[in-house]
Order: C-alpha cells, then sequence, then structure tokens
C-alpha cells in the first residue's frame, strides 16, 4: 500500500468533520435543479428542463473569427488578470444592450460578473446576514433558492398572477413584516418573462413597485436576462429606468440593483454578466467580487467586445441581429409548445402564455406532485423542472412544472409534451379510480390560490390562458407532508459504462 | 488478506440512487486500491456485459443501489457470465428489493414488521381494487405510510394523515413502482443494523453495532438528508438498553438469514415510541458505502476499518 495516499477518515471522525461546517451549509442541499441538469445531458431524454438557450445557432466560422481576433489583438491582455469590475471594451457593450431596453447607464456604475447568477451571489453576500428577509416571487428563479438558502435569508414569496407580482400582496407582506420590525434587504423580482412563471409584470405594477421601493427606501434586484427575447407585444421599461426617472438625477436609479447577462442573447458558455447599482452598493460588490474571482474572464470579455464590433451588411449591429433571429426560431418554438399543450394536456392544466423569454409554467391538477410525475416521465425519456424547486419551502409548487421551449428542437418539443402529457393522464385516470369517481376529480379545474402563505400550491398565473376557466378547488390548500424534491442521477460520467482504469 | 484479485467495482447505473451509487463506487475502489488490488470501475450502462466479457476481473464488486444493482438484475447477469460477484445472489436480492415480498416472508416467519396492505396499479383497473381502500384504511388507520413496493431510497415515500390525501400520495408512490406497499405508521426512532458474514466459513453472521439516525430538522429522514454530511446525525452505536440492543441485532441476523442473504446487508428497524416495541423496515443488500453512510460506520464501531470492510464484503464474492 502506498502510505503516501490518504487514507480514508474513519467513520468517527465524520462528527469532526461536521463540526467543521459552516452553519450555513445546513441550508445548502443539493438542489434538484442542479441534479435535473445532469439528465439533460443525456441523449435519449427530452429535456424541457434546463434555462438552455439555443447556442446552435451562432455560426462556427464567427466564433473562429472572433477568437482569432482575440488572439491577433491582445493575446497577452487576454491571458492575464483584468480588473475586477470588468475591461472597459465590455462595459461598453454592456451599456450598448441596456441601450437597447431604454436603459441609459453610466459606465462607471457598472460591474461585469461571472455570470447573472453571481449577482445574485454577490447582492447576498454584500446585503444578507442569517435571517435577513428577501422578498421574492412565487415561483422564482430555481437556481436563485439555493443562494438564498446558501447565506441564509428568510424568504418572502409573494404569489403572482398573470401580471406578475401583485404589488398589493407585496405591500401587505411588507407592513407585516414592518410590525414585526423587520425589513427586507432587498425585493427581487424577474419583471419580464419570468423565470419559472413566464409571466411578465405590467407596467402600472412596475410604476408601483418604484413607487413603493422609493417610499419605504428598499432595494429591488431587477433580474432581466429575456428582456431583448419579447416575441409579441410592446417592450415595458425597466425597473432600472423608471426608478432613475423618479430620482431624478441624471440618469442613475438609487434603489434598483439591475442584473444583466450576456447567457441568453450570446452564450451561457461565456459566463458573463453584470449588474448597475447604485456606487455604495457597487462598491461592495466589487469588494466580494474581488474575494469570489479576482475577476471575470478576459478572454471571453474581450469576445463579447470583439462580437459586438461586428457589422451586418447594411452596417447595423450584427449582434442585434442575432437576437433577432433567436426571437424569430424562439417565437416559434414557443408557439409550438402552445399547440402540443394544447393537444396533449388540453383541459387537464393550465398554463402561462409568455410573450418572451424561454419558459412557460404550467399547473396540473392539484393532487399531482411534479416530483413524482418527473420519476415517470424520465422513464419515458422525458425531463422538466417540478415546480417545488421554485418555492423556497421546497412545498408549494408540487402541482406545476417548468418548460423551456427555446433550447429544444420543434420535434423534440412535441413528442416532449406528449410524453409528459400520456404520463399525466395515467396519473389522473389513476387518481380518478381511487377516488371513487368516474372522471378524474379535480381535473379540468383551477386551482385556487388562497392567498396567503401556506396556503395553495398553484399560482394563478394562468390569466391569459387559452384554456378553459377552471373552477375553485376546496382541497388545493392541502399541504401534503411529501418526500423533499428528487434528486436525480448525476452524470459524472460518460452516458455509457466507461472504463476507468485508476492506478 | 486474499491475494491480489482483479477487480471490477459496478456503479452508477440508471437508477434514482445513481449519484449515491457512484460515491459508494469511488470509495470502495479507493478501498480496494490500498489494499493492492487491480481495481476497474465501471458505470453500469448499454455496454456493462461486453465491458465485463472483455475485461474478464475475478470479481465484480457490486455497488449499484437500487434498481437493476440491487434487484437481482446484475447479480443474475453475472452469474451467467459466471463472474464471481459480491454480496446476496438473485433470489435473496429479489427478496429483499421487493419490499412486499419481504413483509410477507417476514410476517409469515413471525418476525415484528408494521402492518400493511398491498396494491397494484393494475388491479385498480382490472379487479376494481379501490373498493379495498375503506378496509385497509379501517385496518392500518391514520397517518399511514404508502410506498413503492420496490425502490431503494426514501424517494416515493409518502404519508396520508386522512383519506382525502390517500389518493395522491398513492398515485405519487405509483410513480416508482406498479406495486405499492401501505403500511401502518410507526412513531419512534430510525434504526439500522448491518450484518456481515464471518470470515471463516461455517460461522454465523455477524450483526454489527446498532446505528441511530436522528434527523437534524423536523420532518422525516428524506432522500437528501440520508447522504449529505449534516443534516442527519448518526449515533454509533445506539444509545439503547442492551437488551434492546441484543434484541434489534438478533432480529438483523433472522431477516438476514430468512431472506438468505450473503455477504453483507443492512436491516433498518423502527423503535417504536412508547411501547418500545421494535419493528423490521426493510433490508438492503447493498448497503451505501459512502461517507456518510451507516454500513461504514458500524463497522467502525465494531473495529473494522473500512478496509477491512471492503476485503470482507470481497470475499464474500468466492465463498459462495
Amino acid at each position: 500500500m502506498d502510505d503516501r495516499r490518504r487514507t480514508r477518515p474513519a467513520a468517527h471522525e465524520l462528527t469532526r468533520y461536521e463540526a467543521l461546517f459552516a452553519a450555513r451549509t445546513r441550508g445548502m442541499k443539493s438542489s434538484a435543479m442542479r441534479e435535473m441538469m445532469a439528465l439533460t445531458e443525456r441523449p435519449d431524454v427530452i429535456s424541457l428542463a434546463g434555462g438552455l438557450p439555443d447556442t446552435s445557432t451562432f455560426a462556427p466560422e464567427l466564433y473562429a473569427k472572433l477568437m482569432a481576433q482575440v488572439a491577433a489583438e491582445g493575446t497577452a491582455r487576454a491571458l492575464q488578470y483584468g480588473p475586477t469590475e470588468g475591461m472597459a471594451a465590455t462595459v461598453d457593450c454592456i451599456v450598448e444592450v441596456m441601450a437597447q431596453e431604454d436603459t441609459l447607464v453610466d459606465p462607471s456604475e457598472v460591474i461585469v460578473t461571472t455570470g447573472g447568477q453571481q449577482v445574485i451571489d454577490l447582492v447576498c453576500k454584500t446585503l444578507i446576514d442569517p435571517g435577513d428577509v428577501i422578498v421574492a416571487e412565487a415561483p422564482t428563479y430555481p437556481g436563485a433558492v439555493p443562494t438564498f438558502s446558501a447565506y441564509q435569508a428568510d424568504v418572502e414569496q409573494i404569489e403572482m398572477d398573470g401580471d406578475g407580482m401583485p404589488i398589493d400582496a407585496l405591500e401587505s407582506t411588507l407592513d407585516r413584516l414592518h410590525e414585526q420590525g423587520r425589513r427586507p434587504k432587498f425585493i427581487y423580482t424577474i419583471p419580464n418573462f419570468q423565470n419559472p412563471g413566464g409571466v411578465t409584470m405590467s407596467l402600472a405594477r412596475r410604476r408601483r413597485l418604484v413607487e413603493v421601493a422609493r417610499e419605504r427606501e428598499l432595494l429591488v434586484l431587477e433580474d432581466n436576462p429575456y428582456g431583448l427575447l419579447r416575441y409579441d407585444g410592446e417592450a415595458l421599461p425597466t425597473l432600472y429606468s423608471l426608478d432613475a426617472q423618479a430620482a431624478g438625477r441624471g440618469g442613475s436609479s438609487d434603489l434598483v440593483i439591475y442584473l444583466g447577462t450576456f447567457s441568453k442573447i450570446l452564450s451561457p458558455g461565456l459566463r458573463l454578466g453584470w449588474a448597475v447599482a447604485p456606487r455604495p452598493v457597487l462598491e461592495k460588490l466589487n469588494l466580494g467580487k474581488q474575494g469570489a474571482d479576482l475577476c471575470s474572464s478576459p478572454v471571453t470579455q474581450m469576445f463579447v467586445a470583439a462580437y459586438f464590433g461586428e457589422r451586418d451588411a447594411h452596417g447595423g449591429a450584427a449582434w442585434i441581429d442575432y437576437v433577432q433571429r433567436l426571437r424569430d426560431l424562439y417565437r416559434t418554438r414557443r408557439d409550438v409548445m402552445f399547440d402540443a399543450l394544447a393537444e396533449h394536456f388540453g383541459e387537464h392544466a393550465g398554463w402561462t402564455r409568455p410573450q418572451g423569454g424561454l419558459f412557460i409554467w404550467a399547473t396540473l391538477d392539484p393532487r399531482i406532485d411534479t416530483t413524482d410525475l418527473l420519476a415517470l416521465a424520465r422513464n419515458q425519456g422525458v425531463a422538466f423542472v417540478p415546480g417545488r424547486a421554485a418555492y423556497v419551502d421546497g412545498h408549494n409548487g408540487a402541482s406545476s412544472m417548468r418548460l423551456n421551449f427555446a433550447g429544444v428542437p420543434e420535434a423534440d418539443i412535441r413528442e416532449g409534451i406528449r410524453r409528459i402529457g400520456k404520463a399525466m393522464r395515467e396519473q389522473l385516470g389513476l387518481l380518478g379510480s381511487l377516488s371513487g369517481g368516474g372522471a378524474p376529480a379535480g381535473a379540468g379545474k383551477r386551482a385556487q390560490s388562497a392567498g396567503g402563505e401556506g396556503a395553495a400550491a398553484t399560482p394563478e398565473l394562468n390569466a391569459e390562458d387559452a384554456s378553459p376557466t377552471r373552477e375553485p378547488q376546496p382541497d388545493a390548500g392541502d399541504s401534503t407532508h411529501l418526500a423533499d424534491v428528487v434528486a436525480l442521477p448525476r452524470r459524472d460520467e460518460a452516458p455509457s459504462a466507461r472504463r476507468r482504469r485508476d492506478r | 488478506m486474499t491475494a491480489a484479485k482483479r477487480v471490477a467495482v459496478l456503479k452508477g447505473g440508471r437508477s434514482l440512487e445513481r449519484a449515491v451509487s457512484l460515491r459508494s463506487g469511488a470509495q470502495v475502489q479507493e478501498g480496494l486500491q490500498r489494499l493492492g488490488h487491480e481495481v476497474i470501475g465501471l458505470d453500469a450502462g448499454e455496454r456493462l456485459v461486453p465491458e465485463l466479457l472483455e475485461l474478464g476481473p475475478d470479481a465484480a464488486f457490486i455497488a449499484m443501489h437500487g434498481r437493476e444493482g440491487e434487484d437481482g438484475t446484475v447479480q443474475g447477469l453475472l452469474e451467467a457470465l459466471g463472474l464471481p460477484y459480491t454480496g446476496s445472489g438473485p433470489a435473496a436480492c429479489m427478496r429483499c428489493t421487493d419490499k412486499l415480498l419481504a413483509k410477507y416472508l417476514m410476517r409469515e416467519a413471525g418476525i415484528p414488521t408494521p402492518g400493511f396492505h398491498a396494491l397494484r396499479e393494475d388491479s385498480i383497473k382490472e379487479l376494481g381494487a379501490a373498493a379495498a381502500l375503506a378496509p385497509v384504511e379501517a385496518d392500518l388507520g391514520f397517518p399511514l405510510v404508502v410506498k413503492p413496493a420496490r425502490g431503494g431510497s426514501a424517494l416515493g415515500v409518502k404519508f396520508a394523515s386522512s383519506g382525502d390525501e390517500l389518493p395522491g400520495a398513492m398515485v405519487g408512490a405509483f410513480s416508482y413502482d406498479s406495486t405499492i406497499v401501505l403500511e401502518r405508521f410507526l412513531d419512534g426512532r430510525d434504526l439500522a443494523v448491518s450484518v456481515l458474514d464471518a470470515p471463516a466459513a461455517g460461522e454465523r453472521a455477524t450483526a454489527l453495532p446498532v446505528v441511530e439516525a436522528v434527523p437534524r430538522e423536523e420532518g422525516f429522514y428524506d432522500y437528501e438528508s440520508r447522504y449529505e454530511i449534516g443534516m442527519t446525525t448518526f449515533v454509533c452505536p445506539a444509545e439503547l438498553p442492551p437488551e434492546t440492543t441484543a434484541r434489534a441485532q438478533e432480529l438483523a441476523l433472522a431477516v438476514y438469514e430468512l431472506l438468505g442473504c450473503h455477504g453483507v446487508a443492512r436491516v433498518d428497524l423502527m423503535l417504536e415510541q412508547g411501547s418500545g416495541e421494535l419493528w423490521v423496515l426493510e433490508t438492503n443488500v447493498v448497503p451505501g458505502m459512502t461517507e456518510t453512510s451507516l454500513l461504514p460506520q458500524a463497522a467502525d464501531a465494531a473495529g473494522i476499518g473500512f478496509e477491512e470492510l471492503v476485503e470482507r464484503i470481497l470475499s464474500s464474492a468466492f465463498t459462495r
């Protein structure tokens, strides 16, 4: 035996490790999302689970050309550390992207981050002490849940309707918190084509949210990865721009921290996002980022800068043409999914009708737990994100699911929805038999959202729903004590048996 | 210590417990390497059998949990290939993995197991089995536990506190298996007794010290907490009156023998609050071998280090 090898800790030593772990690790559960992403790597599974854009539409020749350009113009810089706040040329691109959404920003208030996800992490790192309150939408971005948990935040989720977060519900939550002497550190919202809900916050609510934030001096984290991916309807102003107007301080918002990303309009593989924040917050974010990773990759920052320099045949910005191509592609795919849902889910479910973004949120019979449904669906070679992943308590949202239409070819969307629909109908049939009724009880009825927290699991997101209106169902509020979110197999290794010869 | 062998460690696979199995497999591989064996890790997939044929190992160490690894599928294949493998044979695997069959066998043998009834999905459509629910509810009372008959982990295990919750819980459990077990709910302490075959042939197997799993937070000892350090506190040896410990170990050995296990198994029990009765819940023929798994902890408490544990399990391949 090679005695230089580390020997395995004896079991009784494990308790020593346990003592070493920070208290916050208790909130760090393996996320269903992460496990789910593993599933998407299996070639035989149609994954409607990921948050993936379609990167196959990016021309390989252009990628090669841009990388060559980066090499030619700045190998040494690309291979060197960069400034923590990001490279100036990349920040210029960010300003350009935000201008497309009529949001003017001061380049000195931008920090380039390693994906939008890092903004969520840095904002928590900067603002959250254990037990601090974050107000978020219900459902909320599943990828934010583990971050909030890791910082031991106390998350108050506000059920959305078809117009996003109802601000009156937000205000009553704020009032209730105020009575307890608590004040949220920030309000987390995805106003455009919300992930996972697929709904968009109305203009009236945006205005009101900014007013509320100003009245109460609350920070808002505006997460806007999909704003430019609008397929129908009129673009709405960002919260950042509304607050900047209200602040009247030369265009800068003083209560909104804006989160943007290149992931959905260009590539998630670049791992580049950004934050625009009031200067004092920005400084702390910068310090936090120094501790996290010093800087985001100069290689990909320079790639972005080179890419934004590309012109089309008419001298226009080529990146805008690409975003337009993505819009056309995703619009078609979304419509294919709408049709497939109508055909295969039909009256047994409701779903949102997003005007943009990547996701549709579907809500089934309140007695179906989509975590279990996923186990069935997985056997049939299809994956989605169970609704619980979008709730911090891991229990609400049990009858809903997030479906990605953007990253999947049309034929796979049809087939994937068909398979989920089949699994769902099997469960409904069984429920019908077990409940003693003929027709599946509860099917075709809308789950009622009782409003208060801990009540109904099913959000009323289907306001624009084309499917038949469902009746309120009194038993929808039952919260069942079911097993926690399913953990799905991790694909640590190749899909088929791979021989690994360890020394 | 046996002579150095060429050992294929079978791990992963497609079961819902894949992630855990990969971790168990990695631990076992390290242990076997430190023992001087030649180790080949195989992630069980479409090419498992051809790869085994190409490799021609001296033995297969099964570290696959859940379906295929634990239900006799892989064991049957290894018999067909004529390859020695660790742990129980196909029949014992089937008896243990099928919680329903195991419970019938235990009931017949007078081993205490919580009251139960079974339901098959097709019998609901074809035999009108839904009508049996009322008598089942009357017999077992609420709350009750609904679990898939097969499936090694806590996945799919549901509680129903009333008749209204039962259909949803059952449909949930049916997502994991076409047969489900409805079981009387017992409140109490979760115990596990691992059993190892004696190093010498002909001697009775040994029951290792009892491990108690104490959930750190409210509620249920779930899939995640079972495998994450820090989510559950393990106490080993469990703090129990000596007679309770002896009884738990005796029950575990009796179940091990009843179900025909070989090499190693872990028997999960419940010490009922109030009555102080011990009940056998289920038997796992491929117990977890991760850092937080119960078997390595129990072995450690018995003075059996990880390598010795791995070696003893490996030797079960050659003593069948």
